[in-house]
């Protein structure tokens, strides 16, 4: 058996209403290694979150639809099982921690009830047992365990996400997908809850996917990332191919938004003009529009995917000549 | 040079059922004209109190305001009113601050008709179109509603909206704060272009170190109501001498590989700021600190000249003279 815990092929997601079809992600792939953790990160309607519940089978059907591609974990194709089969993966094997710690948790149950609820739902253990052990997860995200009988609203954000933590990792899964884990966060928080996450992965062998649109946490936790622009991939590789031979248009001038701690510009070099619209997405590259070395073949076919070196794939036309201009 | 806007000793309580929450407690600064002073902090620290106390739109518990000089603590109804001309405020959320009824002209033309700033509908049109160009929406939105348009349109709204009565001071409110960083980035140089050219003093209110290093001319960091550290920019960021500063500092991931060494990570969370205990209000998270720091509130004193800092071993932890 390879490797490769995850494999995505050519996914396509279309959620499609009366009047329009909204091409939320178009022919991505991705692949994951057995403790590989990776960064996907985007703007807002980039596809990132319609990609991670479709890894989790969750997309709200209707009005969303996996139109085409493939989705395998351990070489099993989610899309195409059972119902049965994906309960038993799904919050067992495969596990998310979802964005909004005050939202995910269900308000009128206690903490430790909702933790043990998912290891009585995949493991056949008692109600006993799964409260221990529930105190257990509660313990390893730094909660103390006579909390268990608490309710969410009694937990700062930072607590209730490291509850939403506790309950992703209750059933030890081989993938742990993190939705902008700490984007409702303070920094501070965010900090404590990033070396959770980092340490919980380097002791047990689990993938991540960690979703985010900030580039720094991304730097700090991740070994390789995808940048994702209105639905496709445009730029992927390990982080020194991002970071220090970043070869997409858009990947430098997502890096030109942000100001750095480290060094001073007088002025940010912003991209131009807003990402487009999902229900009409442009016919040739999709960041055609915004960008600065745009010519006309550019808009008259969608880009082709370039390795510009070993490993690290970049989806424009002007990078067809391999490596750098 | 005289501040075009000063506070003294600014403090806001706000009574709870179990006791007054300190949201502002006892906060100094003075602006000059077109500059920026960044206030960072987290959430609950009372960045967004101060810069509401600071314009009247909260009342003050105790302290001063000046305004080009004149005590404006005191004044209420009307002259509230005149004042508020020189002093508009920018909110955070894009999203909730402007009127869902209301077209993009009509809202941007509410403070000038409000103020009869203009003699008929035409020149308020015209003036509308003004600020509608001067803030980068195009006049075709003029009859749109803030539904219809993204988030970087609409905080242009805002922006516009704070500059139509010709402000000289506006508190922006985490104006960036619910925006993608690519639309982030063209509303910082948005405002950092209107600065310039209308001669703006910005009061920055954000929780993002690195937008506020961007953007500002002297920094002022709070935690829980108090002032722990202000200095120009650069020395902030360059010395960091408050422990909280050093702490928040190192846990901003910046977009280096290797950019970021040790985790610095800070113990526990802000504690509740009502009736809040005597001493240095850090203190329990503190890696430095000792039982002076419980016992007795640390003086905001400068520990090098323009850069002061409210802790008891500022000079021991720093190596400082």
């Amino acid at each position: 058996m390879s490797d490769t815990i995850l494999e995505i092929k050519d996914l396509v997601v279309h959620y499609v209403t009366d009047r329009t079809t909204v091409r939320a992600v178009n022919g991505i792939s991705i692949s994951l290694e057995r403790g590989e953790s990776l960064g996907l990160v985007g703007e807002t309607g980039a596809g990132k979150t319609t990609t991670a519940l479709s890894i989790m089978q969750l997309i709200p059907d209707p009005p969303g639809r996996i139109v085409s591609g493939e989705i395998r974990y351990e070489g099993e194709d989610l899309v195409a099982m059972s119902p049965a089969r994906k309960r038993e993966i799904r919050g067992n094997q495969v596990s998310m921690i979802f964005q909004d710690p005050m939202t995910a948790l269900n308000p009128v149950l206690t903490v430790g009830d909702q933790i043990a609820e998912v290891v009585r739902l995949h493991q056949k253990i008692s109600r006993a047992k799964a409260t221990v052990k529930a105190q257990e997860m509660l313990e390893l995200v730094g909660i103390p365990g006579e909390r268990y009988p608490e309710y969410p609203h009694q937990f700062s954000g930072g607590m209730k996400q490291r509850v939403v933590i506790a309950m992703a990792l209750a059933c030890d899964p081989k993938l742990l997908i993190a939705d902008e884990p700490t984007t409702a966060l303070d920094v501070t928080i965010q900090d404590q809850v990033l070396d959770l996450i980092e340490k919980l992965m380097t002791g047990s062998g689990t993938s991540l996917i960690l979703i985010t649109h900030d580039l720094g946490v991304v730097a700090e936790i991740c070994q390789k990332a995808a940048i994702m622009y209105a639905g496709e991939i445009v730029e992927y590789g390990t982080l020194p191919h991002i970071y220090q031979n970043t070869q997409h248009p858009y990947t430098v001038g997502l890096f030109g938004s942000v100001p750095n701690l480290n060094e001073d510009v007088d002025r940010l070099r912003p991209i131009k003009g807003l990402m487009p619209d999902p229900t009409e997405v442009p016919a040739g590259c999709v960041f055609a529009p915004r960008c600065p070395e745009a010519s006309a073949e550019c808009s008259a076919a969608p880009a082709p995917v370039v390795e510009v070196e070993p490993g690290h794939f970049v989806k424009c036309h002007k990078r067809r000549g391999g490596g750098s201009k | 040079m005289s501040a075009l806007i000063e506070v003294r000793d600014l403090k806001k309580y706000f009574k709870t059922p179990k006791g007054n929450l300190h949201a502002v407690d006892g906060v100094s600064f003075g602006i000059e004209r077109g500059k920026t002073l960044g206030v960072v902090g987290e959430s609950g620290c009372g960045k967004s109190t101060l810069g509401r106390v600071t314009i009247h739109l909260l009342e003050a518990t105790s302290g001063r305001i000046f305004f080009e000089g004149k005590d404006i603590s005191q004044i209420g109804g009307a002259e509230v009113k005149r004042y508020r001309q020189d002093m508009q405020m920018i909110f955070q959320d894009p999203y909730s601050s402007l009127d869902p009824r209301m077209s993009v002209s009509n809202i941007i033309a509410e403070p000038l008709r409000i103020y009869r700033k203009c003699r008929d509908e035409a020149e308020l049109g015209a003036q509308v179109g003004r600020l509608m160009d001067r803030v980068g929406l195009a006049r075709r939105l003029a009859d749109a509603y803030p539904h219809e348009l993204d988030g970087g349109r609409r905080q242009r709204i805002g922006v516009a909206r704070a500059l139509s009565l010709n402000p000289k001071f506006i508190v922006c409110d985490e104006p960036v704060s619910a925006l993608d960083v690519s639309i982030q980035a063209q509303i910082l140089n948005l405002m950092q272009d209107l600065q310039a050219e209308l001669d703006l003093t910005f009061l920055f209110i954000t929780h993002n170190m690195a937008v506020v290093k961007h953007i500002s001319d002297e920094i002022l960091v709070m935690y829980m109501g108090k002032m722990v550290e202000s200095a120009p920019s650069g020395s902030v960021f360059a010395e960091r001498f408050h422990p909280y500063t050093k702490a928040l500092l190192a846990a901003v991931p910046v977009p280096v590989l290797g950019g970021k060494k040790e985790r610095r990570l800070l113990k526990g969370e802000i504690s509740s700021p009502v009736n809040p205990k005597p001493g240095c209000r850090f203190a329990k998270r503190c890696e430095f600190a000792t039982e002076l720091c419980s016992a007795e509130e640390p003086p905001f004193a400068e520990a090098k000249p323009g850069h002061r800092v409210a802790c008891h071993h500022v000079k021991s932890i720093n190596a400082l003279a």
